[in-house]
């Protein structure tokens, strides 16, 4: 049941983010509404690699006969917040750039095309 | 496109959406059937096999390490592409900027603030080896650890100003421990090719097993938790440093 | 007994997530938002927390919560002051 639950928060979390990209009027608030996009798949693949009643996969405290959640998935997940952060520190470094260059930080005006 | 018209047509694409994501998931197993041997087989195997305790490190750095190899190269190269951005363009006004990310500090930070964030700065960087050095043991590895060590200089930043800053971290030293800590990775899969197993492969003897999992268990995986924390952290604090540079000097200075 | 208390605690957590998401969203200022993304971060580690990622989790905070919001502000700091001196020139000329 907790799977469909946390499905139907990551559908949730992507609407909400893809809005604030395709209505935002700031470059930057462009750039965290992403995040907000990118922490749907967090939210999937967590639901997707929890089992009921299992602990974490660290074998430093918990014994081999218990059962764990799965640890692949969240190999992927680590590799994704990764991603994130980098993804990110590129798309700032590109809006300080175009504000140096046009002085708009509005996505609606930026006209990079101009001669 | 005006503001109405693109949230209507944000509103028929995200209700199309919804509809073929619930339709999909109605037809999927459900959580038992997305089950796959492969992943209880890892949780039963990483402590016999490989004397790592941490499943997840097992599987990013041993496993599955040639994604980790990726992923660490997309850092590399993303905190490269961040760089060459923000450089300074040679031919602008001679006006020379003091702290180019805030204007003028004219308000001193404060002397509790100075002492905290000062002997702050010894806990944090033995923090983070140890979260770096632990990678195997606990939860933990070479990314978490790398980027708490390079909130280090940062808290030197935050309690004195630029100046200090820059002399901590504007040597070359830490561009070359980035490079070293990002080209290791690569070199230490090729020690595999010695052995004639296939890059990667986790040939070097494995250490104390069973009860007695130390820091030195897991064969090639404590090397690799150590050069990925290198680069991570030089990375991050090479990247900060860009972020607060002052802005050009001189025109006729090359 | 101990199944559906995380359980509950799972789902709460899970509509705290997609509330913080919303306010992420819909806060139009950066300088405001920024402290709403690592309020977010924190959230998000403990809901990794509640489903068993511990790794997840500390990767989260560390990333998600200290180094995103730093460099959001350093940029933000950069734009304020590019838009200080575009302002300065344009008045002087």
């Amino acid at each position: 049941m907790i799977f469909y639950v946390a499905c139907a928060v990551a559908a949730w979390l992507f609407l909400v983010g893809v809005y604030g990209i395709a209505t935002s009027d700031n470059l930057v608030h462009l750039v965290l509404c992403l995040v907000v996009v990118q922490a749907s798949t967090y939210v999937l693949l967590s639901a997707v690699g929890y089992r009921h009643g299992g602990v974490a996969p660290v074998f430093a405290d918990v014994t081999q006969t218990q059962t764990t959640v799965d640890s692949v998935v969240q190999a992927l997940m680590l590799t994704d917040i990764v991603v994130e952060a980098t993804v990110v520190a590129l798309l700032l470094a590109i809006t300080v750039q175009i504000k140096k260059r046009t002085g708009i930080v509005d996505p609606n005006n930026v006209n990079l095309l101009r001669g | 496109m005006k503001f109405p018209l693109r949230q209507l047509l944000f509103f028929v694409g995200a209700i199309g959406m919804a509809i073929l994501y619930a339709l999909a998931f109605a037809h999927l197993p459900g959580p038992e059937g997305l089950r796959s041997m492969y992943r209880d087989v890892i949780n039963l195997q990483t402590v016999e096999q490989r004397h790592i305790t941490d499943a997840i490190t097992a599987v990013n750095f041993d496993y599955r390490g040639f994604d980790t190899l990726g992923e660490e190269f997309i850092l590399f190269v993303s905190v490269m592409g961040a760089l060459v951005l923000l450089r300074e363009e040679k031919d602008q006004g001679g006006e020379k900027v003091p702290d180019a990310a805030w204007p003028a500090r004219s308000v001193p930070p404060g002397d509790a603030l100075r002492v905290w964030t000062l002997w702050m700065t010894g806990p944090v960087v033995l923090f983070g080896i140890y979260i770096v050095v632990h990678g195997q043991l606990t939860p933990g590895g070479g990314f978490q650890g790398g980027v708490i060590l390079a909130t280090a200089p940062l808290l030197i930043y935050i309690a004195e100003n630029l100046e200090v800053f820059k002399r901590i971290t504007s040597h070359e030293w830490i561009e070359i421990a980035e490079a070293i800590g990002a080209g290791g990775y690569a070199l230490i899969g090729l020690i595999a090719f010695f052995y004639s197993k296939p890059f990667l492969t986790n040939v070097i003897p494995l250490g104390p097993g069973g009860t007695n999992i130390n820091v030195l268990s897991g064969g090639m995986v404590p090397l690799i938790d150590l050069t990925v924390g290198l680069e991570v952290a030089a990375g991050f604090v090479v990247l900060l440093y860009a972020f607060l540079q002052e802005m050009l000097v001189k025109q006729g200075d090359q | 007994m101990n199944d559906a208390a995380i359980t509950v605690l799972q789902v709460m957590t899970l509509v705290l997530v997609a509330a913080t998401g919303a306010a992420v969203v819909f806060t139009r200022q950066p300088a405001h938002q920024m402290v709403g993304v690592s309020f977010f971060g924190l959230i998000l580690a403990l809901m990794f927390l509640l489903f068993q990622a511990a790794d997840v989790a500390l990767s989260q905070i560390v990333i998600g919560a200290v180094a995103l919001p730093l460099m959001v502000m350093l940029a933000l700091g950069k734009i304020r002051r590019q838009s200080i001196e575009q302002d300065k020139k344009e008045h002087g000329e």
